[in-house]
C-alpha cells in the first residue's frame, strides 16, 4: 500500500459502514489501538542538518529503519532528537520516499554512494519510481560491468593447480599472460594475413609468355600456392583442434561465431581435396574458394575494435532492420513510379520494375553510375524526389548505430583505462602505506624517547610530543599496546615492508604461552633485517605476573618458521602501567627503559586498501586474518 | 504558409489568419478558431482547478470532528490530491489500493457518487470530510441514512432490485477471484434475494427508506456493526 494512500485508510474503514446493512454475518471486532499517541513531530538530525516529520509519516514503512523502533538506536537524549551521521543529501530523497510514497534516485548523485545509504535506511531499491528508475538502472548496471572489469583483471593472476587444459584455454584467450601465448597470437596473426594475401595475389594476372594471354598468378604457380595455402591450412586446423580441446565446454565452444568462422575458413580446402578434378562440381569448387575470405574474419580474435563493431551490429539488429525495411519500402515505390514514368519514352532502360530497381539503389544512395537515367520530364522529377528522399531515409538509422557504436567502444576504453589508472592507484597506496609505517616506526622510536625522558623529566614532555599529533599518538599507542599485548616466545615488532614481504610467505602463527616472562628463545629467526629486531632484550613486565592474557587467536596455517611478524592480537587489558608502555630500542641506541615484552601484530586490511595513511600504517597481514582489527583513522 | 512569412504577432494572429481563411471558399476557419479558444479555456480551468476549502472554524461547526482531527484529515486528502479535489478516477484509484485482489472500481464509483453530494463529478474537502462525519459520528440514522442513500443508485428514494444487484456484484466484485468457497455467478443475487426478504416488508419489490430504516434497527448484528468504526481517526 502506498504512503499516501495509508492517509486514506481510516476513510475506506469508515466507508465499509456501507456494507453492513447488506452483510448477513456479524462483523469482527475492530483492532484497537493501545496508546493512541497523539501526532508529533520528529526531528531527524543528519549531519547536522535538521528534517522534522510527523511521527506518522515515518511510521508507514514499518520494515524501514526509520519506520521501526531501530531508530531508538540514534535517538540523542539531551537534544531529543534522532541523530544520523549520513549524508544529508541522499537522505532528503529517502525522507521524500515517507512523504510521497515515491522513492526517486537524483541524477548527480553517486551510484554506490546512493545503495549505500538505501541498505543503511533499509529501503529496497527496487521501489525506485518509474520516473528514476530506468537512469537507476542504467548507472547500476554500468557500475556492476565496472566492478566485472576490475574483477576480471583480479583473476589474470595466476591460479595455482590449473589443468594443462585450463592453462591452455587461458593462453588462448589471453595471450599477454605467457609468452608461448603471445608467440601463438603472432603466429596465427601471421599466417592469417599470408593467407588473405595469397588469395589476393592469386587472381593478379602475372606476366604472360608471349604468344598467350595473360594468366593469373594462381594458375601460373599453381604448386606454390597450393603449398603455401596448404600451410596455412594446417596451421589453422591445428589451432581449432587445439581449441577445440582446450575449451571447458566444448558445445558451447562449437556454437560461438569464432569458431564457425574457423571451421568456415578451413573448409573449402578439405572439400576441394575430396572432390577430385571432377567437371560437373568444378563449378561448384570455384564458389567454394570464395569461403576463402572469410579467413580474414578471424583477424577479429587479434583486433578488439573489430569485435566491438560486430557487437554493435548485433545489437543495432532492430535499427538495422528498420533501415533496411524502410529502404526496400521506398525502392519499391519509387521503381514502380520510375517504371511507369519512362514506359512511355523509347529506348528506355527501364524495362521492367526490377530492373528499375537498380535505378532507385543507385540514386537513393547517391550513388549514380550514370548507366540508367530518366528520359521524360516526369521520370526525372521523380528522380530527382528519389534521390532527395533516399538522403532523409538513409541519415535516419545511421546515427543510432552510430551512438551505440561509439558507447561501446568507449565503455572498452574505458575499461583499457581503468586497467592503467589502477595501476597508478595502487603505486600511490603502497607509497603512502610505507611511508605511514616508516612514520609509526619512527615515532615509536621518538615515543621511545619520549617515554623514556617522560620518566625522568617530566616537564619535557611538552616540547617533545609536538612532533606527532594527536591523532597519531593515539594511533600510535594504539600499535604499541598491540605490540605490548602479545606475549611470545620470539619478538614480534612491528616492521618494514621489506622484512615483512619476505617473511610474510614464511609467516605463521604460534600459540603463545600465556605468560612468558623472559623472551629469551629465538629459535628459528631467519629474516636477515629483521633479525637485527628480533633480538629480544627487555626485562621481563613488573606486572607480567598478574596479567591476564587473553587466547590468542590462531593464525590457520601455522608455519614453524618463527620469524616475527604476523602473529596474532593479545589484548593485554592490565598492561596500562607506563613502564609496560616502554619499548625495546634497537642495539644502536640503548635506553633504560622496561619494556616488556614486544610482538609484532600484523593488522590487516580490507582488501581496497582505500584507508586514510594513518589506517594503512602497517603491512596487509595474511589472508587469514581478514576481521582482525582494521585500524582506520582513530 | 502564416509560418514561412514569419509569425505575426499575437493581437494580429486571428486576424490575418481569417483574413486569410475567407480567400479559401470552403474552409471552416470559425470552427478551428473558437474550439481553439474552447480547448485553450478548458485547458485553463483544468489547471487552475484548485480548490480551497472552507475555514477550519466554518467546518469545525459543521462537522463533528475536532479541529486537530480536521487537520490530520486535510494533510492527508491533500497530501494525495495536491490540487484539493478528487475526481473519480483519483477516487477509485485510491479505493482500489486497498482492494489489490478484486476489483474495486464499481464499488467505488457507487461509493464516489455518495460523497458527490452536489453532484459535480468532484469530490472536494468538504465533501469528503461530511460524509466523514456521518459515518463516523453520526448518529445511527443518519448512517442508515447514508447506506441508503449509497445503495439508492438514481436518488429516486426506493431501492430496486436491479439496484441492489449492482451494488451487490460491485461488492462482489471486491473480493475477488481467489476466494474460498470459489464465488459463483448465483451468489450476488441470491444475496440481494435474502436482503430483499429480510427488508421488504409490503413485498412490493421495493425498499422504502422507512422500511429500510426499521429493519436495520430491528437488527442486532447490523447494529452492532454500525458501531465499529467509531474510533477510527
Amino acid at each position: 500500500m502506498a504512503a499516501g494512500v495509508a492517509a486514506w485508510l481510516p476513510f475506506a474503514r469508515a466507508a465499509a459502514i456501507g456494507w453492513m446493512p447488506v452483510a448477513n454475518l456479524p462483523m469482527p471486532v475492530a483492532p484497537t489501538e493501545k496508546n493512541k499517541r497523539q501526532d508529533e513531530l520528529i526531528i531527524l538530525n543528519v549531519s547536522g542538518r535538521r528534517f522534522q516529520t510527523w511521527r506518522n509519516t515515518l511510521d508507514r514503512y514499518p520494515d524501514t529503519l526509520l519506520g521501526s523502533s531501530e531508530k531508538e538506536f540514534f535517538y540523542n537524549e539531551e537534544t531529543k532528537e534522532y541523530f544520523f551521521d549520513r549524508d544529508p543529501d541522499v537522505f532528503r530523497s529517502v525522507l521524500n520516499f515517507y512523504r510521497t510514497g515515491k522513492l526517486h534516485y537524483p541524477r548527480y548523485e553517486c551510484i554506490s554512494s546512493y545503495d549505500e545509504e538505501l541498505a543503511f535506511f533499509g529501503i529496497i531499491p527496487e521501489i525506485i519510481g518509474d520516473c528514476c528508475y530506468e537512469e537507476y538502472k542504467d548507472r547500476k548496471r554500468e557500475n556492476a560491468e565496472r566492478l566485472m572489469d576490475d574483477q576480471e583483471d583480479n583473476k589474470d593472476s595466476k591460479l595455482p593447480n590449473m589443468t594443462f587444459r585450463e592453462t591452455m584455454w587461458r593462453a588462448f584467450e589471453n595471450p599477454h599472460t605467457s609468452t608461448m601465448a603471445l608467440v601463438f597470437y603472432y603466429v596465427t596473426g601471421f599466417f592469417i594475413a599470408i593467407s588473405v594475401i595469397t588469395n589476393v595475389v592469386e587472381t593478379v594476372p602475372c606476366g604472360s609468355a608471349p604468344n598467350q594471354k595473360e594468366v593469373p598468378c594462381g594458375e601460373r604457380y599453381t604448386v606454390a600456392f597450393f603449398c603455401m595455402d596448404t600451410a596455412c591450412v594446417m596451421i589453422f586446423t591445428v589451432e581449432y583442434l587445439m581449441r577445440l580441446f582446450a575449451a571447458p565446454s566444448r558445445y558451447r565452444f562449437m556454437r560461438s561465431v569464432m569458431s564457425i568462422i574457423d571451421v568456415v575458413a578451413i573448409l573449402p580446402y578439405y572439400i576441394g581435396l575430396v572432390m577430385t578434378d571432377n567437371e560437373d562440381v568444378s563449378g561448384a569448387f570455384v564458389t567454394l574458394r570464395v569461403f576463402r575470405v572469410f579467413r580474414i574474419f578471424k583477424f577479429s580474435r587479434h583486433s578488439q575494435g573489430l569485435r566491438i563493431l560486430g557487437y554493435t551490429l548485433k545489437s543495432c539488429a532492430s535499427e538495422l532492420g528498420f533501415l533496411l525495411f524502410s529502404l526496400t519500402m521506398a525502392i519499391i515505390i519509387f521503381a514502380t513510379v520510375m517504371f511507369y514514368a519512362e514506359k512511355g519514352s523509347s529506348s528506355s532502360k527501364f524495362t521492367s520494375i526490377p530492373a528499375s530497381f537498380w535505378y532507385t539503389i543507385v540514386t537513393m544512395t547517391t550513388l549514380g553510375y550514370g548507366d540508367m537515367v530518366p528520359k521524360t520530364i516526369a521520370g526525372k522529377i521523380f528522380g530527382s524526389i528519389c534521390s532527395l528522399s533516399g538522403v532523409l531515409v538513409i541519415a535516419l538509422p545511421v546515427p543510432v548505430i552510430v551512438s551505440n557504436f561509439s558507447r561501446i567502444y568507449h565503455q572498452n576504453q574505458r575499461a583499457d583505462k581503468r586497467r592503467a589508472q589502477k595501476k597508478a592507484r595502487l603505486a600511490r597506496i603502497r607509497i603512502s602505506k610505507t611511508g605511514s609505517s616508516s612514520a609509526f616506526l619512527h615515532s615509536k622510536r621518538n615515543g621511545l624517547f619520549n617515554e623514556a625522558l617522560e620518566l625522568t623529566v617530566r616537564p619535557e614532555e611538552q616540547r617533545l610530543s609536538k612532533s606527532t599529533s594527536l591523532l597519531e599518538s593515539q594511533h600510535h599507542h594504539l600499535l604499541h599496546c598491540l605490540e605490548k599485548t602479545t606475549v611470545s616466545a620470539h619478538n614480534h615488532e612491528f616492521v618494514d615492508e621489506q622484512c615483512y614481504q619476505q617473511s610474510y610467505l614464511e609467516a605463521g602463527l604460534q600459540t603463545y604461552p600465556s605468560r612468558s616472562p623472559s623472551l629469551s628463545s629465538q629459535d628459528g629467526v631467519t629474516g636477515t633485517c629483521c633479525t637485527r629486531r628480533s633480538k629480544k632484550r627487555h626485562t621481563p613486565l613488573p606486572n607480567a605476573s598478574a596479567q591476564a592474557h587473553m587466547h590468542p587467536l590462531t593464525h590457520p596455517h601455522a608455519h614453524q618458521q618463527g620469524l616475527q611478524e604476523l602473529s596474532t592480537i593479545h589484548i593485554q587489558p592490565l598492561s596500562t602501567s607506563r613502564s609496560s608502555l616502554n619499548m625495546r630500542v634497537d642495539e644502536p641506541a640503548p635506553l633504560n627503559c622496561q619494556s616488556g615484552q614486544i610482538t609484532t601484530a600484523i593488522i590487516s586490511i580490507p582488501t581496497p586498501p582505500a584507508t586514510t595513511p594513518e589506517g594503512d600504517a602497517h603491512p596487509p597481514a595474511g589472508p587469514a586474518h581478514q576481521n582482525v582489527v582494521k585500524v582506520s583513522a582513530l | 504558409m502564416l509560418y514561412f512569412l514569419g509569425y505575426p504577432q499575437n493581437g494580429h494572429r486571428r486576424g490575418v489568419r481569417a483574413r486569410l481563411m475567407r480567400l479559401f471558399p470552403c474552409s471552416t476557419a470559425k470552427k478551428p478558431s473558437a474550439s481553439n479558444q474552447n480547448s485553450v479555456e478548458d485547458e485553463l480551468e483544468l489547471s487552475a482547478v484548485r480548490h480551497r476549502p472552507e475555514g477550519l472554524e466554518q467546518l469545525e461547526a459543521q462537522t463533528r470532528f475536532s479541529r486537530k482531527e480536521l487537520q490530520i484529515l486535510y494533510r492527508g486528502f491533500k497530501n494525495e490530491c495536491p490540487s484539493g479535489v478528487v475526481n473519480e478516477d483519483t477516487f477509485k484509484d485510491i479505493y482500489a489500493q486497498f482492494f489489490p485482489q478484486g476489483d474495486a472500481s464499481t464499488y467505488a464509483h457507487f461509493l464516489f457518487n455518495a460523497f458527490d453530494t452536489d453532484h459535480n463529478g468532484s469530490v472536494s474537502f468538504e465533501d469528503f470530510v461530511m460524509g466523514l462525519s456521518i459515518l463516523l459520528r453520526g448518529t445511527v440514522q443518519e448512517k442508515l441514512n447514508w447506506a441508503f442513500n449509497l445503495y439508492d443508485i438514481n436518488k429516486d428514494g426506493y431501492i430496486t432490485k436491479e439496484e441492489m444487484l449492482d451494488i451487490m456484484k460491485a461488492i462482489y466484485d471486491m473480493m475477488g477471484k481467489c476466494t474460498y468457497p470459489v464465488l459463483k455467478e448465483e451468489t450476488p443475487r441470491q444475496h440481494v434475494e435474502i436482503f430483499f426478504q429480510k427488508m421488504d416488508k409490503n413485498k412490493d419489490g421495493v425498499v422504502t427508506i422507512d422500511e429500510f430504516i426499521d429493519c436495520c434497527q430491528n437488527d442486532e448484528n447490523i447494529m452492532r456493526s454500525m458501531h465499529l468504526f467509531e474510533n477510527v481517526i
